[in-house]
């Protein structure tokens, strides 16, 4: 799932050479990979391709502002249950 | 920039006070030396929006030009308020300035502003109609650490209002086809000067400039920008010294752009002009959020929260202030040789 968020991340900013390096702890707006549009971009890839709804209350860096925040959110998500 | 070290004494709005007959002195001497010296221009041309920077910047203009050397420009179109106008009209007559009046509206209507941008708006609200009214709007920075995401707010005929969080792909084609206002005003701005001789003004505050609240190639052009260094509450300081009339002071700045009223604040600032001029000022000399809280009333953590947007904004504009980058410097050329001179 790494694999493929980071797939995502260096295809559709592309920033192959950055991502590779990028540490899964590393926050993403302040490493300049993605702005406020971005997230918009990122929120809108994970509800389709983890086929999840993001609410409002989940729109925190906790939850998206690392490969590995993200990563964790994600798995979170797979054990509450089918989407809202 | 980082927030490091406390203050000795406690913040206060008084920071911002200037001395307007000097400012504006200074000002006019620069508008002079950088239009007709520099430049090679003998005269100006300002839009007017009916907001307060383009009337400072018109009375300026005003003052280091003469009335005969100053164009303003009236630039409508269909999503316009009416206030716009009328005040913009209110604006000129003070200042003894003739205006040009260009309705854009067709220009827009041919490029496919309004088509693609309403294409945009329907693909999540099928059902909105040219009746309906609606902006892009933005949630608070203040007491949440949450991503702030972009809604779409309608408001149908019968005052029914609908809210939907925007996806990138459709909010990227709403800005990208209404910056379509922008780029035409200026365009005509443009027309004008080259026809006159004239130089264009570019009218931003400091905020607007610092945070990137422009369109590139758009109200971001310009060949002068005179009040880019002075705080929003400053300009408003100076607009009452050159006694511009009450119209303008008591107008509440406004995107202007969409058909529901969009204060700046809910489209793009995260807090009312003034407060947002105390925490950019104190956020420039690396003040804590602990000693500004209580001259803006905000809690530390909601300074922080605001300084650290103001930070994710430069960094998110940084690209609107460059101008093309070249592959190798030509040294031969002004401003080409260190692409960062010409910011």
């Amino acid at each position: 799932m790494e694999a493929e968020l980071r797939s995502f991340l260096a295809e559709n900013f592309l920033l192959g050479e950055e991502l590779r390096t990028l540490p899964a702890s590393a926050s993403l707006i302040e490493a300049g990979i993605i702005d406020s549009t971005g997230v918009l971009e990122l929120v809108g890839y994970l509800e389709e391709a983890h086929a999840i709804v993001i609410t409002d209350a989940e729109l925190v860096p906790e939850n998206l502002d690392s490969i590995e925040n993200i990563l964790r959110f994600l798995e979170t998500k797979r054990n509450s249950g089918p989407a809202a | 920039m980082t927030a490091v070290s406390g203050s000795a004494e406690p913040l206060t709005p008084a920071v911002l006070e200037i001395d307007c007959e000097r400012v504006a002195a200074d000002i006019v001497a620069a508008l002079e030396r950088i239009v007709t010296r520099e430049l090679r221009r003998r005269g100006a041309v300002v839009g007017l929006s009916g907001g307060v920077d383009s009337s400072v910047s018109a009375a300026l203009c005003v003052q280091a030009f003469g009335p005969s050397h100053t164009l303003a420009l009236l630039m409508p179109e269909t999503d316009s308020a009416d206030e716009t106008l009328r005040v913009s009209r209110v604006v000129a007559d003070a200042l003894g300035l003739d205006t040009v009046q260009h309705d854009i509206t067709p220009i827009l209507e041919a490029a496919g502003c309004y088509r693609e941008r309403d294409a945009a708006v329907r693909e999540l609200i099928p059902e909105l109609t040219d009746a309906w009214r609606w902006k892009i709007a933005l949630p608070s920075v203040l007491g949440t650490d949450s991503y702030r995401l972009f809604s779409l707010v309608a408001e149908a005929p019968d005052g029914k209002t609908v809210e939907v969080r925007l996806p990138a792909k459709n909010y990227l084609a709403i800005v990208a086809a209404t910056n379509f206002k922008q780029r035409v005003r200026k365009m005509i701005e443009y027309y004008h000067a080259d026809r006159l001789g004239y130089a264009v003004v570019g009218t931003p505050n400091r905020l607007e400039y610092d945070q990137g609240f422009f369109v590139k190639n758009g109200d971001g052009a310009a060949d002068v920008k005179p009040l880019a260094h002075l705080y929003k509450t400053q300009v408003y300081r100076l607009a009452e010294h050159l006694g511009l009339p009450a119209d303008v002071l008591e107008q509440e700045p406004t995107t202007d752009t969409y058909s529901l009223p969009q204060s700046q604040e809910e489209f793009y600032f995260s807090l009312p002009y003034d407060k947002l001029d105390i925490c950019l000022y104190a956020y420039n000399r690396g003040l804590a959020p602990a000693s500004v809280g209580p001259a803006v009333g905000l809690s530390e953590d909601d300074v922080a929260r605001v300084f650290r947007d103001i930070e994710q904004k430069r960094r998110a504009t940084r690209y609107l202030h460059l101008p093309a980058q070249l592959v190798e410097q030509i040294p031969e050329i002004p401003g080409s040789a260190d692409p960062a001179a010409d910011r």
